[in-house]
C-alpha cells in the first residue's frame, strides 16, 4: 500500500479524513437519513468558504503577519453593490458580478496601499480598512434589502444530479488556483516571499508588486463572494460575511498551510470547508445546545490542526 | 604527547582513572555514525588533551562537523565510546558536555535574533537568576568581548538581529568563553574567523593562544589553512569521514596539509591566468558612489571585469552591493547600472536559502521568467537548468530534487553560486560568499569566475579574505562607508589594505 502511505504524508488529507469522519458519525446517528442531502448542503455551504479560504492562503503564505482581516466587511459591501446594480434584472448579472468583482479588488488595493504607504503592519491595516468599509456599505444599503435577480438566484442554487454547479465551478477555480500557486511565477513569488523576504528581494523578486496583487486577489475573491452570497441567500445584508473572518484563516490552516508562511496548500482549503460545514450540521442533529457547539468545535478544530501539524524536520 | 595518552583502562567493566595530569579532556576510539546510507564518520580515533589546540581541516562533508557534534553531545554516535577527563561517558548529551567544561562555536550561529546580546548570554546560564539578571548577564558578556575583542563596539543592550553578521559571529565565540557555575575546559571553534575581518580574527586568534596558554584546551576548525597552520599546536585531518594524518602542527605546511586533505590541485595557476590582459575600454557596468563619499571617489567596473570591495568587515562595503542591487529597481542617486544584476549571499540563512525549497527550485528562482514554457513554469527545464548546473559548480548530491538542507554549507553555497550565474545577469555581486567553504570548492568558484568574466561578465566582490583579492583586477578600499583607496592588482598587498583600513582618510 505504497500509495496510501505517500497519501498519508499529504497534509491535505487530514481535513478530508475529518470531514468523512463527521459525515459518517452523523449519518449514524440518523440511521443513514439525509446522508446525500447532507453532502450536497454541505457544498452548496462550502463554495462560499473556499472562494475566500484561497484569498485568504494566498495572503498568509506571504509570510508571519500577513493576514486580510477585511473580508467579512468587503462582502458585506460588496454583497450589496452586485444587488444594487444588478437591480433585480436579469440582464444585468454579469455587470453585477464585475461591480462586486471590481469593488472587492478596490479594497484589495486599498489594504495593500495602507500596508505600504503608511507601513501599518497587515492585522491592523486590514482591520481598521473593515471599519471604514463597514460604515460605507451601512450608509450605501441603507434600509433596503434588495433581491437578486430571480436567474441569479436560480444559478447559485443550480444543481446537477444533487452536486451544485456553483460547487463543479469552484473545483476548476481552485485548479487553477494550485496551478498558479506551483507551476506560474506569481505563486512562486508568494512562496519565496514567505519563506525569507529579504532572500526573494535578492534573487530578484519584485517583492512589492507580488504582495500588492496578493491583497487585490483577496479583496476581489471576497467581492465575487460576497455577490454570490446574496444570490444564494436571496438578499444583500451587512452581516452576511461575518462568519467569513474566522472560516476563512480556519480552513487555511486546517487544510495545511503554514501560518508561518512559505508553504501552502489548495486542496486542504476545500477538505477544510467542507469539514467546517458538516461539522455544524453533526452537531445541529445532535442537537447540543449553542455554548456546546462552540466549545466542541473549538477543541475539534485545535485536533484537527494538531493531527495535521506533525511536521517533519527536514534534516 | 600522543602515545602517553591512554588514561583509561578497562578493569571488569568498570573503568578508573589514573594520572590526571595527563588525562585526556575527551577522546573518542572508533566513532561511527552514518546517516542513512550515508556514512558520514568510519572509526575515528581522536583526542584532545590540557593546554592543547588541536587544528581540524578537510573538505566539506569530510566528517569534521559530525565529529564535533559527537564531542559536543548533539550526536550520539552509532558506536564507539567517548571519554572526557579520563572516565567513560555511558550517556553522554549536550547538557553533560557542559557540566564537563565542553563548549562549541558552530557555524549555524546559534543566537537569538530576536533577543539581545545579555539575554542570549543568559540561555547559556543558568545560574544567572533573580533580580537583575540581565545586568549580570550584561555584565559578563561586555568583560569577555572587551577580553577578546578590544573596541568591539557591541553593546550587550544590541538586539541580536540587528548586528552585522561579523558581529554576531563575535558575541557567539564570545558567549562561549563566559563562565559561572560550569567548568571550561575545551572549547570547539568551527569556523570561528569566516565572517570575521583580518583585525578581528587576528584579535580572537591572539586570544585563543592565551586561553590555550592557561591549560585549556581548544579545538580550532578552518578552511584558511595559515590560521591553522600559526595558531594550532597539532593538526588533523579528515577525508572522507576518516582521520588521514595528525602530527605537530610544525610537521606540515601549507601544500603538504593541501596534498593530505586532498582533491585540490594546483592553485598557483591563479594570478598567473588572471593577468591576462583586459581590453581597457570595454562598456562600462556599474559606477557608483557611496552615499557617504564626499570627495567624488567612485567605483567603476567595466564588462569582463572582477572587482574587489576590501577593508575591514562592515565597513559599507555590503551597504554599496545593496544600493547597487536596489538601484536596478528604482533609480538611485550616484548609482549608475547597465545590466541585469544578481547577488550571491554570503549570508545564507538570511539572505539566500529558501528552506522549504528542493536544491533546484532554489537555483530556478533567480530565472522563472526564462524557465516558462507559455504562462507555465516548465518542471523539464527547471530540472536541467539544476542538472547543468550541478555537473558545472559539482554540487554533491543524489538528486537535486531533495530539499536544500540536504546539501553541506559549501554545497548549499555552490547552490546560490549556480542560481546567479545560471541567470541573465551580466553583473554578479558576490557578498563575502566564500564564508565557511573549504578550499576545494573555493579553488573551482574562483576559476568559474574567472571563466564567466572572460565572456564578459562583470563581478563585484566583497570579501574579508585578502587571499582572494588576488583574483580582482581592480581592488577598492572601504572605510566607515567611504572608498579610500583603489588599487590595481599589481599594487596590492595585505599592508596596503591593512594601511588604508586604518588610515585617516576622512
Amino acid at each position: 500500500m505504497a500509495s496510501l502511505k505517500t497519501l498519508l504524508t499529504k497534509p491535505w488529507i487530514w481535513s478530508f479524513a475529518g470531514a468523512l469522519l463527521v459525515w459518517l458519525a452523523t449519518i449514524a446517528f440518523t440511521g443513514g437519513y439525509g446522508a446525500g442531502g447532507m453532502v450536497t448542503a454541505a457544498l452548496s455551504l462550502a463554495v462560499f468558504t473556499v472562494i475566500v479560504g484561497v484569498g485568504q492562503m494566498f495572503v498568509i503564505t506571504l509570510g508571519p503577519g500577513n493576514v486580510d482581516l477585511s473580508l467579512p466587511a468587503n462582502i458585506g459591501l460588496a454583497s450589496a453593490v452586485a444587488m444594487k446594480v444588478m437591480g433585480g434584472s436579469d440582464a444585468m448579472i454579469v455587470v453585477g458580478l464585475l461591480a462586486a468583482l471590481a469593488c472587492g479588488a478596490a479594497i484589495g488595493a486599498i489594504n495593500y496601499l495602507l500596508i505600504w504607504a503608511l507601513r501599518i503592519p497587515p492585522i491592523i491595516a486590514t482591520l481598521s480598512a473593515s471599519f471604514i468599509i463597514q460604515s460605507v456599505d451601512i450608509s450605501y444599503g441603507r434600509g433596503l434589502q434588495i433581491k437578486p435577480p430571480p436567474g441569479f438566484a436560480d444559478f447559485t442554487n443550480w444543481q446537477v444530479l444533487g452536486i451544485p454547479v456553483l460547487a463543479m465551478l469552484t473545483v476548476l477555480f481552485t485548479i487553477g488556483a494550485a496551478i498558479a500557486l506551483q507551476r506560474m511565477i506569481y505563486g512562486r513569488s508568494v512562496l519565496a516571499i514567505g519563506q525569507n523576504i529579504r532572500a526573494a528581494w535578492l534573487a530578484g523578486v519584485n517583492v512589492g508588486r507580488i504582495r500588492f496583487l496578493t491583497y487585490t486577489l483577496s479583496g476581489a475573491l471576497g467581492g465575487i463572494d460576497g455577490a454570490l452570497l446574496a444570490g444564494y441567500f436571496r438578499g444583500a445584508n451587512v452581516d452576511i460575511g461575518n462568519e467569513y473572518l474566522l472560516a476563512s484563516i480556519a480552513v487555511v490552516v486546517i487544510g495545511g498551510t503554514s501560518v508561518a508562511g512559505g508553504k501552502a496548500n489548495v486542496p486542504g482549503v476545500w477538505g477544510a470547508a467542507l469539514f467546517l460545514v458538516l461539522l455544524l450540521t453533526m452537531l445541529n442533529t445532535f442537537g447540543v445546545s449553542a455554548g456546546v457547539r462552540l466549545l466542541l468545535t473549538g477543541l475539534i478544530i485545535v485536533g484537527v490542526i494538531t493531527a495535521a501539524g506533525g511536521e517533519k524536520a527536514v534534516r | 604527547m600522543a602515545a602517553g595518552n591512554t588514561g583509561i583502562i578497562r578493569l571488569g567493566g568498570a573503568e578508573k582513572q589514573f594520572g590526571a595530569a595527563t588525562l585526556d579532556v575527551v577522546r573518542l576510539d572508533g566513532a561511527e555514525k552514518h546517516f542513512g546510507a550515508v556514512r558520514a564518520l568510519g572509526g575515528v580515533d581522536f583526542h584532545v588533551g590540557p593546554g592543547e589546540c588541536v587544528g581540524l581541516v578537510g573538505h566539506n562533508g569530510a566528517g569534521k562537523s559530525t565529529l564535533m557534534h559527537m564531542v559536543a553531545g548533539t550526536l550520539t554516535p552509532d558506536s564507539g565510546t567517548i571519554g572526557v577527563h579520563g572516565v567513560i561517558e555511558e550517556n553522554y548529551s549536550v547538557s553533560r558536555a557542559q557540566q564537563l567544561g565542553i563548549r562549541c562555536v558552530f557555524q549555524e550561529l546559534s543566537l537569538c535574533p530576536n533577543l539581545s546580546v545579555a539575554e542570549n548570554t543568559r540561555i547559556n546560564h543558568a545560574s544567572l537568576s533573580g533580580f537583575g539578571w540581565r545586568r549580570k548577564a550584561a555584565e559578563l558578556i561586555a568583560a569577555k568581548l572587551d577580553e577578546i575583542f578590544p573596541d568591539h563596539g557591541i553593546s550587550a543592550w544590541d538586539i541580536v538581529g540587528d548586528l552585522s553578521i561579523g558581529r554576531r559571529q563575535m558575541v557567539e565565540v564570545a558567549r562561549a568563553f563566559t563562565v559561572t557555575q560550569d567548568r571550561l575546559d575545551l572549547v570547539i571553534l568551527d569556523e570561528p574567523t569566516s565572517s570575521l575581518d583580518a583585525h578581528t580574527a587576528g584579535q580572537l586568534l591572539a586570544f585563543v593562544r592565551r586561553f590555550v596558554a592557561g591549560g585549556k584546551s581548544c579545538i580550532l576548525i578552518s578552511h584558511v589553512l595559515g590560521e591553522v597552520l600559526r595558531n594550532a599546536d597539532r593538526i588533523v585531518v579528515m577525508r572522507d569521514g576518516k582521520m588521514v594524518a595528525s602530527d605537530a602542527a610544525g610537521a606540515f605546511d601549507r601544500d603538504r596539509l593541501v596534498t593530505v586533505m586532498g582533491g585540490a590541485e594546483a592553485r598557483q595557476k591563479t594570478a598567473a591566468q588572471a593577468a591576462a590582459a583586459k581590453p581597457g575600454a570595454s562598456p562600462l557596468r556599474v559606477r557608483a558612489r557611496p552615499a557617504g563619499q564626499t570627495d567624488g571617489k567612485e567605483l567603476v567596473a567595466r564588462a569582463g571585469e572582477i572587482i574587489g570591495l576590501a577593508g575591514l568587515a562592515g565597513h559599507g562595503q555590503t551597504d554599496l552591493l545593496l544600493r547597487i542591487f536596489g538601484a536596478t529597481a528604482r533609480a538611485k542617486a550616484g548609482i549608475e547600472v547597465t545590466a541585469p544584476v544578481a547577488l550571491v549571499a554570503g549570508d545564507r540563512q538570511s539572505d539566500g536559502i529558501f528552506p522549504q525549497w528542493s536544491i533546484a527550485q532554489n537555483i530556478g528562482i533567480r530565472s522563472l521568467a526564462r524557465l516558462r514554457n507559455g504562462l507555465l513554469i516548465s518542471p523539464r527545464r527547471e530540472a536541467e537548468l539544476a542538472d547543468a548546473w550541478k555537473k558545472k559548480i559539482g554540487i554533491r548530491t543524489p538528486d537535486m530534487d531533495n530539499n536544500i538542507f540536504s546539501l553541506s554549507g559549501g554545497n548549499q553555497q555552490k547552490a546560490l553560486f549556480a542560481r546567479a550565474l545560471g541567470s541573465d545577469a551580466e553583473i554578479v555581486l558576490m557578498d563575502d560568499p566564500m564564508r565557511g567553504v573549504d578550499i576545494g570548492t573555493k579553488l573551482e568558484v574562483y576559476d568559474l569566475v574567472r571563466e564567466e568574466a572572460g565572456r564578459g561578465r562583470t563581478f563585484l566582490w566583497y570579501t574579508t579574505e585578502t587571499e582572494e583579492l588576488d583574483n580582482c583586477d581592480h581592488i577598492y578600499v572601504f572605510k566607515n562607508g567611504r572608498i579610500v583607496a583603489n588599487l590595481t592588482r599589481d599594487e596590492l598587498t595585505e599592508e596596503k589594505i591593512i594601511q588604508s583600513s586604518f588610515g585617516d582618510a576622512a
